[in-house]
């Protein structure tokens, strides 16, 4: 029977207080009062949708055989290309095999629960043994919106298949309705939304309503069955009224995330589903509903095998691991709504070169090095001619993922002189796990925490950002390791 | 075993430009300045010189590529005319081409120029370039100079165990010492001399360097002359002849840079020419025959660890030497005595060249009494290009 068998979260560590964005522009628009409640998860400067699903990827895939999965879905309304398969660069990023299924799963909030389906389908079907769902979303509000209030930024991911699942799927039921509550058109970079009072009672009203009352008959429950009842919806006083509506069982339904992420778009259901299972017990059923023009409507039951998972995965460390972002401007210019001054060398013309891109995507995308097979010298970049002055064999080397290995800081500083969004930019070497040395950028840390000798764990960032011809181009990152929470 | 170059050629002259913010001048310009008083110093006619090696660096804000716009610039008669680049040791790269020529026999007289002229790039530091390949866009930091070079401190505190503070006091004495020089010669760009506090109180460009720890972004050019040590004598009968000891270079291997050898703080390069150099040149023991030094101070720690990559100091023991004077003008083996880059800048092609200009006039004693190395008999000049874990370096040794 297909199923979950392991889940990931990724939250961002910068948080912005909503009462200060409500500091900074609730002159133009104070009704946004009213929303301003906790705070948002905020990606850094070199975050973005994908690489925020690749960081919820790398948290799921977590001690699993990198080499079994066979699809790799990518779900988002917040791709960084419209063409170029996104999936294909976050399949790279988690050191999957080439030949895999991948897709994009976008254009609806519901992006990650479809995905999410067709992951169980194409492993229910023979299609792999598994798959593997990576969801982010950095949606932009307008300065001063409601939207920009509350969108958050975060990920989630699942790997699927069909042994040793943690949960099992018992079905599902999905709607699908041209439901005009906000839209994007096709070169608009803020959403766009209708009438509350229509989305309340129309949209949420209805539409959860009728994809829980479908999957209950399509699998014989009620709505009481449920332990825990995972759904998405932006306005409190409609989700309690829901909540009052269905008959769900008291404490079932999961805190909806958003006092302390925002509203994470095609991430959000996957990110509240993985919070749900990090203390889900064997024999609860889970209903997971993601909305977004018609809704999908997902039932589990949590197996024996969850125990043997373990903890060290899923939303609550990301959450602990937090920083506020004292400055409402900052966030603007990481988003790049406008332009700061970067010095001279932020205007280093980047074009890239695609076919260099294609030979060295091994060890850009997926950060794979070498190990030379004469000499087991571990090296990076992986090149023709081992580094080894003792050895130097030729088209000697195994390529080694090493992106989950990280490693410890051999040397650092703080640069007030390079271009950075988040000045001074911090860099140094790092001595890799299991041998050899890398210089590469740190993220999500000042120079003031760092020292050396300190464990840095890698991740997948904006590495560059030609604007020029609106090409992102990405590489990995050291941050200071993840304390485990609890 | 090859017999070396020792001895082989000896330099007829040499010119350098004052380095400094040189608005009024292009590159074109400081070249003329350079070869002019190298010319002059040389006694000899522009005809006389059969070959020529030009230093350079920053080709898209300073002569292009190729040797064609030193050509046309000096207007030279129509001889080979050959950049040389090697990140910072371009200025001694061009130098050791001429020695090379001379001394294979293939020509009598050749010339070697450097120049840079940073201040018409607009910025302060180097600019980006993709100094490591296109690649390494990919994957290395959008790192500067003062970034890559502040790694060593970082490094060093730690694999000694030294507080920082202490390390910014031993840096800042490099500093100091420098400036003290500088203060002292006309052609150097800063002038002035800083107090300690000054030092390790200036603003920070890359933890732990301050602004004062890093060396200026300034124009320059330098030029020498070269020729066989019988047509020296020859030509300048009355003058004492500056004889090339020893010219070595090493690149890194990659070793350094993927590897789990290196310990972060010394740098191999160096250790390795300055170790083929001193066999060269028949030095036993640097810290007693040479007389005096000047080395690639880009950045204050850059100096304190390559005192120890010399083999001048011991691994672990360049601060106690730089508290002690070691190396002031009035030390026992003076660095830097015109200031050093700290004091000059570091208009990369011109550097070298600069450097060697100095043991140069130093040899000669034609330097003011106040600055005038006492008793010179071997001047030693080091270059570090690239950053600590890929690099080349290039060591001359010149002496009478």
């Amino acid at each position: 029977m297909a199923g979950l068998i392991s889940y990931g979260g990724y939250v961002p560590r910068y948080r912005l207080n909503c009462m200060a964005i409500f500091g900074a522009m609730g002159w133009i628009n104070p009704v946004t009062l009213t929303v301003a409640r906790g705070e948002k998860a905020v990606g850094n400067f070199d975050e973005d949708a994908l690489t925020m699903a690749v960081a919820a990827g790398m948290d799921c895939v977590r001690g699993f055989d990198r080499c079994g999965i066979d699809a790799v879905y990518f779900a988002t309304t917040t791709a960084p290309f419209k063409e170029r398969l996104n999936a294909n660069i976050v399949a790279s990023a988690l050191g999957t095999r080439e030949d895999v299924r991948s897709a994009d799963y976008t254009a609806s909030l519901k992006a990650g629960t479809t995905a999410l389906l067709s992951a169980l389908e194409f492993t229910a079907a023979g299609g792999g043994s598994r798959a593997l769902v990576c969801a982010g979303d950095q949606r932009l509000g307008k300065i001063g919106s409601v939207q920009e209030m509350l969108f958050g930024d975060a990920g989630a991911a699942f790997l699927v298949g069909e042994e040793n699942v943690i949960a099992e799927f018992k079905g599902s039921y999905s709607t699908a309705h041209d439901f005009v509550d906000h839209l994007r058109g096709a070169n608009s970079l803020y959403d766009r939304m209708w009438e509350d009072r229509w989305i309340r009672e129309v949209g949420y009203g209805q539409f959860i309503a009728e994809a829980v009352a479908g999957v209950c008959a399509k699998l014989g429950m009620t709505a009481a069955d449920f332990d825990k009842v995972v759904y998405p919806c932006t306005y409190g006083s409609t989700r309690r009224k829901i909540d009052r509506g269905m008959g769900f069982k008291e404490g079932a339904v999961q805190d909806d995330l958003l006092a302390a992420v925002g509203d994470s778009g095609a991430a959000h259901p996957l990110l509240m589903l993985a919070k749900a299972l990090e203390d889900a017990r064997p024999g609860e059923k889970i209903l997971v509903v993601g909305y977004g023009s018609g809704c999908d409507a997902l039932v589990f039951e949590v197996t024996e095998a969850i125990t043997a998972l373990g903890k060290d995965r899923g939303v609550s460390r990301w959450l602990a691991r937090r920083a506020e972002l004292d400055n409402y401007l900052k966030y603007i210019v990481w988003r790049r709504l406008i332009q700061a001054d970067m010095g001279m060398r932020g205007e280093f013309d980047l074009e890239t070169r695609w076919s260099l891109i294609w030979r060295e995507r091994k060890a850009m995308l997926g950060l794979h090095g070498g190990i030379c097979r004469a000499c087991g010298t571990q090296q990076f970049p992986p090149e023709r001619v081992c580094a080894n002055p003792a050895c130097g064999a030729v088209d000697s080397m195994d390529l080694v993922y090493l992106a989950d290995r990280g490693g410890r800081v051999f040397s650092y500083t703080g640069d007030m002189l390079a271009a950075s969004y988040d000045p001074p930019a911090a860099y140094g070497n790092i001595e890799l796990g299991g041998g050899g040395k890398m210089l590469m950028d740190f993220t999500d840390c000042t120079a003031d925490d760092l020292e050396v000798g300190m464990p840095m764990e890698f991740s997948f960032r904006i590495k560059l950002y030609d604007p020029k011809r609106d090409v992102t181009n990405y590489f990995w990152k050291a941050v200071p390791a993840l304390q485990e929470v609890g | 075993m090859a017999e070396g170059i020792k001895d082989k050629v000896a330099i007829l002259g040499m010119g350098c430009t004052r380095f400094g913010e040189r608005w009024d001048m292009g590159s074109d310009d400081l070249l003329v300045e350079a070869f002019g008083e190298a010319m002059e110093d040389a006694c000899i006619e522009k005809k006389d010189i059969q070959a020529a090696w030009v230093g350079s660096h920053i080709t898209e804000i300073n002569i292009g590529k190729g040797g064609v716009y030193v050509a046309n610039a000096l207007h030279l008669p129509r001889v080979q005319v050959t950049r040389a680049e090697n990140f910072c040791a371009s200025g001694t790269e061009a130098f050791r081409a001429a020695v090379y020529g001379v001394a294979s026999g293939a020509c009598d007289i050749a010339l070697a120029i450097g120049v840079e002229k940073l201040k018409d790039t607009g910025y302060g530091g180097l600019p980006n370039y993709p100094g490591f390949g296109q690649e390494f866009l990919y994957y290395l930091p959008m790192a500067t100079g003062p970034g890559f070079f502040a790694q060593l401190a970082t490094a060093y505190a730690s694999k000694y165990g030294i507080p920082m503070e202490k390390v910014k006091e031993t840096m800042a004495r490099v500093s100091w010492k420098s400036h003290r020089n500088g203060a002292r010669n006309p052609k150097a760009h800063l002038r002035r001399e800083v107090s300690m506090e000054q030092i390790i109180g200036s603003p920070m460009i890359a933890y732990p360097l301050g602004i004062f720890d890093c060396c200026g972004v300034s124009d320059g050019s330098a030029a020498a002359i070269v020729t066989t040590p019988e047509l020296a004598r020859k030509i300048k009968p009355n003058q004492e002849l500056v004889k090339v000891k020893a010219l070595q270079g090493s690149v890194s291997s990659g070793e350094e840079y993927v590897g789990d050898l290196w310990d972060g703080v010394g740098i191999p390069t160096t250790r390795e020419a300055s170790r083929k150099a001193y066999a060269e040149a028949g030095i036993k023991d640097p810290r007693r025959e040479i007389s005096m030094m000047e080395v690639h101070d880009c950045f204050s720690i850059t100096e304190m660890c390559t005192m120890e990559d010399l083999g001048i100091s011991p691994n672990g023991g360049a601060a106690e030497d730089i508290a002690a004077g070691f190396f002031d003008l009035d030390g026992e083996l003076p660095c830097q005595p015109d200031g050093g880059l700290k004091c000059f800048g570091h208009p990369i092609g011109a550097s070298g060249l600069r450097m060697l200009y100095e043991m140069y006039l130093q040899l000669l004693r034609r330097v003011p009494e106040e600055r005038q190395v006492k008793d010179p008999e071997i001047g030693l000049t080091h270059n570090l290009g690239g950053h600590p874990a890929q690099n080349v370096c290039s060591i001359a040794i010149v002496g009478l």
